[in-house]
């Protein structure tokens, strides 16, 4: 319960006024966006603002049922940042390294319960701005839970603002695109690859200056 | 009665204020009354112009008429959110992330200086200081490839967002008393130095516009601003004197004739921020230079105008009275 008002404060008095003011956003096709769970959004990874500016994205009432998914070994090496990140950003640990179990079982549990996960395929914030290929993990829970509607999220911005072993944040507009929800027609490859060219698609669209 | 007396600012200004919001209330009838009927799309745009206004418009009148610090704060903002605007726009390189960093810490900084009065500082820090210490700071980064292009586009950008824009608020601060005299050349608050210049500039925007679709004609710079004419021109430049000699002998310490002037310069000044700003967005490619304000872009295709009229405006008035 305290978790849960703090959360909810830490979005409404932290988050969104840093994502409104620090850095502004572009959306692109805002009504793309799911209205209700559960769904899939995929998106790119450059920042750990990535997941904060999905999260914003969505009405405040959304926020408890918005799920990042995210790698154990990393978001639960010490129990504060284990608290922070499971109760505060309310994110899905996944073990990136296979030790027997399904490491997808949460995702699963998590979306029979109406919730929205938030997925990175990329699996690492990786090289700014530049796009990696991805990990099959999303298919598998869409062969799982066919009916949900998968939807990319393109991100540009957020590696120039705060990328991967920065500790100074410097703002910047961040673009967000939207893209068209996908389902499962029963093939991994196909799907992947599906997804890959809707991603590169929404990157096309945006008119990016240099970074070099 | 009470509150407002106790108000940092002149009866005067509140009359202009309240006649402004009068205005804007006709032309929110005006646009209704166009869309009457007619389909949702149609002048669309136009409406979305409006009603981004009365945000613009009463935001910045509660910051210009609560305190004066609150209105040096907000002026603060505006250039924060224009420069990240503009940082965004450009060309950047990797090595220059903190240099970035540094740019942004130039704004309060600045705006402290306006916060304080202190005019010489004020007047040096970004030219001299920030200006010497950026490239400084940018070669200790040792990256040589795109050095030129990186530090002229960012010290550009400084220069128009925030030492342009921050003259906008020394006019809150100007000294109530002539500097060789005791004798007070204007015993109103500066927020009404500052309502008049925002107000020429916006209203020259806007009647250069207006002007110009009523009779088109030949056409200044196609190259730059395919829609700017003579006759908007002329005719901002006609509208914009006839304002000020309306309103400035009532807001600040001008005469009739000085009232007169300064609307013509703020209408030719106003005019070249604004092609300068388009010169940007050509170069870029970009339509708008963001979609912050609904109907009108991006803040800064809202405030381009005023990159060159504070500054000028301001030197004016301070060569001439202060």
């Amino acid at each position: 319960m305290l978790n849960k008002l703090l959360r909810t404060l830490f979005f409404l008095l932290i988050v969104r006024p840093l994502v409104l003011l620090g850095l502004g956003l572009n959306i692109r096709n805002r009504m793309g966006l799911p209205s209700k769970g559960p769904a899939v959004i995929v998106a790119n990874h450059n920042s750990h603002l990535d997941t904060l500016v999905i999260l914003s994205l969505f009405p405040l009432a959304l926020l408890p049922r918005l799920r990042p998914v995210a790698a154990a070994d990393y978001f639960l090496r010490n129990p504060l940042l284990a608290w922070f990140a499971t109760k505060i950003i309310g994110i899905i640990p996944v073990a990136r390294s296979q030790k027997g179990g399904n490491p997808l079982a949460l995702s699963f549990e998590a979306l029979s319960r109406d919730e929205i996960l938030i997925i990175f395929p990329e699996g690492s914030r990786g090289t700014p701005e530049e796009l990696t290929r991805f990990k099959k993990g999303v298919a598998l829970i869409s062969k799982k839970h066919p009916e949900v509607p998968i939807i990319p999220l393109f991100l540009h911005g957020l590696g120039k603002a705060l990328p991967r072993g920065e500790a100074v944040f410097v703002p910047f507009f961040c673009d967000v695109f939207v893209g068209s929800p996908q389902t499962w027609e029963g093939n991994k490859e196909q799907f992947m690859q599906q997804l890959e060219e809707q991603m590169a698609g929404l990157a096309e669209q945006g008119n990016f200056p240099l970074w070099d | 009665m009470n509150f407002i007396q106790n108000l940092p600012v002149p009866e005067n200004l509140l009359y202009a204020i309240a006649g402004v919001f009068a205005l804007l209330t006709v032309a929110t009838v005006i646009v209704a009354i166009m869309r009457r009927g007619k389909e949702p799309e149609d002048h669309l745009e136009l409406w979305l112009r409006v009603k981004s206004w009365w945000y613009m418009i009463s935001i910045f009148t509660f910051a210009i008429v609560i305190n004066r610090t609150l209105s040096i704060v907000f002026l603060g903002l505006i250039s924060f959110l224009a420069l990240k605007e503009y940082l965004s726009m450009i060309p950047t390189r990797r090595a220059d992330r903190r240099v970035l960093f540094w740019a942004y810490i130039a704004i309060p900084i600045q705006y402290y200086w306006v916060y304080a009065g202190w005019y010489g500082m004020f007047i040096i820090f970004i030219p001299i200081w920030v200006f010497l210490f950026l490239p400084f700071r940018m070669v200790l980064q040792g990256e040589t490839q795109g050095f030129l292009r990186a530090i002229g586009t960012l010290n550009w950008g400084l220069m128009m967002t925030v030492f342009s824009l921050s003259h906008a608020a020394f006019l809150l601060v100007l000294p109530e008393t002539a500097l060789s005299t005791d004798y007070p050349v204007f015993d109103k608050s500066g927020a009404a130095l500052l309502f008049l210049l925002v107000l020429l500039t916006q209203f020259n925007d806007v009647a250069q516009y207006v002007w110009g679709r009523l009779i088109g004609g030949p056409k200044i710079i196609p190259k730059v601003s395919p829609g700017k004419t003579w006759a908007g021109f002329l005719g901002g430049m006609f509208s914009t004197a006839l304002l000020s000699l309306a309103l400035a002998p009532y807001l600040s310490p001008m005469s009739l004739l000085m009232a007169g002037l300064a609307g013509a310069i703020i209408s030719f000044s106003g005019f070249i921020g604004d092609v300068t700003i388009s010169a940007v967005k050509r170069d870029l490619r970009v339509k708008d230079t963001g979609n912050t304000i609904p109907g009108h872009g991006g803040l800064l295709d809202r405030i381009d105008s005023l990159t060159y009229t504070a500054p000028i405006f301001f030197h004016f008035l301070r060569y001439f009275y202060y």
